[in-house]
């Protein structure tokens, strides 16, 4: 192992020279991000498969022998841990974070390589660590992914030995490796930009991310120091969150311990990895759309300030999660408040996204479907957020169907669409090949009518009273035949959106080997990781000197030019001439001022 | 702050080059340091999570305050020692003076070893007296408190005892002036949580 310096940049690149270092132990951010996403999408099918087990109990009560009431309990709760920690948030920051930050800062790698790649391998760690509940004795816990204290540790719940106690090392040990990715990611950010590359000047992707991570650091501790006194109760028999209780009719040793302090430091972070997910999510779909509709951003600064302002408004919201729990009206009145105006930033954004449409030259490319699907569903989600985040409205729906669907639509569905787009953009440049079209539109189509044959029907259901977390509905006279017959439905439409996303897992392998070749900017992209001077780029990502920025990364379209994109490296005296011929004056996409 | 007003500009209008020939991070000072800040951050968040709950159990009924060992105020005195000769070996090293540096950066690191073995000796004493995890929630967060406490003074010392390894090796004190600064800074910081943590426990 050799360890260069490098003169115009005070980082030491650790060189790999065996197969090994190159992809398995390696410092690489880009098969460190690779390695995420693998991990993570792998991970992830564990999770669809067991949502599938769960509709089809649900589509097909008493027809299939699949899952019992105890592993349909513990399907929930790996399903939702799974989703929103270790797929959304690895796939988005470990995955797209890794890959993007150092290439769209201009940098040749993270900050701190070593810490990066114990960063994945504390990562795996902690998965495996979850996976392994499945074969413990009693199996994984079955306590909601929300794991509310006194239930996590009562003998009726599955899992409440050692399934919860995995769950909560696999937590806090992959907190450890988010630490360690995330003080990599926020300070490559700040500090390791190439010469001319300003804060502003950065794409949207990374803002995102950044605010993500900064956002993921500052609330995981939160989860940490409950999932250390979860243990503490579960193994040591303290009482921080475990109230006096009689189980099976004899009194355990608990006593006094509160279940809402449990609550609010779960939430206090739970409300801002919502938008750990979703902050990157804005980030990457705004670069898609801007790129594929050939038009700079609108509102570049208010997509950043948004960024910046729903992240500091995420930490203010936790209670609306926990309005059935009982509160003070105040209380209630306040995080509703706080609820309701972290929607501006968020319309914001989302107004944002369709004013860059506007009179854009629009490809229709297959990132740009995912895209403005997200713009479907995410405002879709949005609105029914609305809802839910009233106090007085909340209360009837909370504990129905109509939450299944406001959180899958908003905070599953959307960010999905996103990973897709974002997927489907970069695979070339992380392959140096294309994906098939065809192929990746049908997955689009798949996967966007389905999702809405699956969730649009649970918001009618939740209207109706239809209760969530129930393993069968059984016999109820509130409840219209009918409702199973949607149940039925539902069910179909999710077994055809889980096997439709073989599509993308065909495409994506078919590619690799017989894609076209892509070249370096087969978008015609403005930002750094499309100016490589290797596609897929090489270790070093930049050769022998880094690039300078000289402008945003959003001139797309620019009046006069005669390429209808300027990469940010482009410096001024290299920019193409006005053509007198094709300037057109009522055609200045350019002025994007607020 | 310079960062903050840059957030108002509007990248759309100006071209060229921003700033001088080399890159430019947002804050003055090596990545590490960076690094270090956000990382104390986390860490104060943590810890204040902690007393936040701390606060909230503590109104609950079953609560009974604990007697607070005088051996702590030795421990105090200990890590309070232990920074200011992290202190110490920073100033010179950042003066450019090799002499005493190593002694003084071992022997802060030494004092801080005592200062877990002190914390110990608290432990084992409360279990004497028969002041166990259990079921008082006071004693439950002060073995937690302390605990969690502990293990971040031995992250700092894993730290330390790979740069007094290098300095045994015959390095030189200005080769390693970036870990004694972030060992100091981080010895401050866990002095901090210490003595409020102490206050907060011997006044409820």
């Amino acid at each position: 192992m050799a360890y260069v310096p490098l003169a115009d940049q005070e980082i030491e690149l650790h060189h790999p020279h065996s197969w090994v270092t190159k992809y398995v132990w390696s410092q690489d951010h880009k098969v460190i991000a690779i390695q995420y996403g693998g991990t993570a999408i792998a991970v992830g099918l564990v999770a669809l498969v067991l949502s599938l087990f769960m509709r089809m109990q649900l589509g097909f009560p008493e027809t299939f022998d699949l899952i019992d009431p105890n592993s349909y309990y513990q399907s929930v709760t790996m399903h939702g841990m799974i989703m929103v920690i270790y797929l959304l948030t690895a796939l988005f920051l470990g995955g797209f974070g890794n890959y993007l930050i150092p290439l769209m800062c201009g940098a040749r790698d993270m900050v701190f390589p070593f810490m990066n790649m114990l960063s994945y391998w504390v990562y795996l760690v902690s998965v495996i660590i979850l996976l392994a509940s499945f074969f413990v004795s009693g199996g994984p816990t079955g306590a909601g992914w929300t794991l509310y204290p006194p239930q996590t540790s009562m003998a009726g719940t599955p899992g409440h030995d050692m399934g919860i106690v995995l769950m909560l090392v696999s937590l806090a040990v992959f907190i450890v490796a988010f630490t360690m990715g995330g003080l990599n990611y926020v300070v490559t950010v700040l500090q390791y930009r190439c010469r001319g590359l300003t804060m502003m000047r950065l794409p949207l992707s990374v803002w995102g991310i950044f605010v993500a991570t900064v956002l993921g650091l500052f609330a995981f501790p939160a989860l940490l120091v409950a999932a250390i006194m979860m243990l503490f109760d579960t193994l040591l028999g303290t009482s921080f969150f475990m109230p006096a209780v009689i189980e099976s009719g004899a009194a355990l040793d608990y006593d006094g311990g509160s279940p809402i302090l449990f609550q609010h430091l779960f939430w206090f972070f739970g409300h801002p990895e919502v938008y750990i997910v979703a902050l990157p999510a804005f980030g990457l779909v705004s670069d898609v759309l801007s790129t594929h509709a050939r038009k700079n951003i609108f509102g570049y600064r208010m997509m950043v300030w948004a960024i910046i302002a729903i992240g500091l408004l995420s930490f203010v919201v936790w209670a609306h999660h926990m309005y059935v729990s009982g509160m003070h009206p105040y209380f209630g009145f306040f995080f509703a408040t706080t609820t309701l105006i972290i929607a501006v930033p968020t319309a914001l954004k989302v107004y944002n996204w369709v004013l860059t449409l506007w009179e854009g030259d629009i490809r229709m490319n297959a990132p740009m479907y995912f895209a403005i699907g997200f713009i479907f569903t995410f405002i879709h989600g949005g609105l029914t957020g609305l809802f839910l985040g009233n106090v007085v409205i909340d209360l009837p729906l909370s504990d129905t169907y109509f939450v299944v669907a406001h959180f899958h639509m908003v905070m599953g569905v959307s960010p999905i669409l996103v990973l897709f787009a974002a997927l489907y953009h970069w695979f070339p440049k992380m392959s140096g090949r294309m994906y098939h079209e065809g192929m990746a539109k049908l997955h689009f189509w798949c996967t966007f009518l389905g999702t809405y044959a699956i969730y649009l029907p649970m918001h009618y259901l939740g209207i109706h009273g239809v209760p969530r977390r129930y393993y069968a509905l059984g016999t109820t006279e509130f409840m219209a035949p009918a409702t199973q017959d949607a149940n039925t439905a539902i069910t179909i439409a999710a077994l055809f959106v889980g096997a439709s996303q073989l599509l993308f897992f065909i495409n994506v392998f078919w590619s690799l080997r017989s894609g076209e070749k892509s070249g370096a900017n087969p978008w015609g992209a403005n930002s750094l990781e499309w100016q490589t001077p290797d596609t897929p780029p090489i270790h070093g990502n930049w050769g022998d000197e880094l690039p300078t920025v000289y402008r945003w990364a959003y001139d797309y379209s620019v009046p006069g030019a005669h390429e209808d994109f300027i990469p940010q490296n482009t410096p001024e005296s290299e920019e193409p001439t006005v053509d007198a011929e094709h300037f057109d004056p009522d055609h200045d996409v350019s002025k994007a001022d607020l | 702050m310079k960062s903050l007003k840059h957030l108002a500009d509007k990248p759309w209008e100006k071209k060229g080059i921003i700033g001088g020939l080399k890159p430019e991070g947002v804050f003055d000072t090596a990545a590490e340091k960076v690094a270090l800040g956000f990382f104390l951050v986390v860490a104060t968040v943590l810890f204040s999570l902690f007393t936040v709950s701390y606060f909230i159990r503590m109104e609950l009924p079953d609560w009974r305050p604990l007697a607070e060992p005088a051996q702590l105020w030795l421990n105090t005195g200990l890590l309070v020692s232990s920074s200011v000769l992290f202190q110490l070996a920073r100033n010179k090293v950042k003066r450019g003076e090799a002499r005493n540096v190593f002694t003084l950066y071992l022997a802060g690191g030494v004092l801080a070893f005592l200062f877990i073995g002190g914390q110990l000796m608290v432990w084992g004493g409360l279990q004497e007296a028969g002041v166990y995890l259990t079921p008082n929630p006071a004693a439950s967060f002060y073995y937690l408190l302390t605990g969690v406490h502990a293990v971040h003074l031995l992250g700092g010392l894993w730290v330390w005892s790979k740069t007094s390894i290098r300095l045994l090796s015959g390095c030189e004190p200005k080769d390693v002036r970036l870990s004694i600064e972030l060992c100091t800074l981080y010895w401050h910081f866990l002095l901090v949580v210490w003595l409020v943590m102490f206050a907060i426990l011997s006044n409820t």
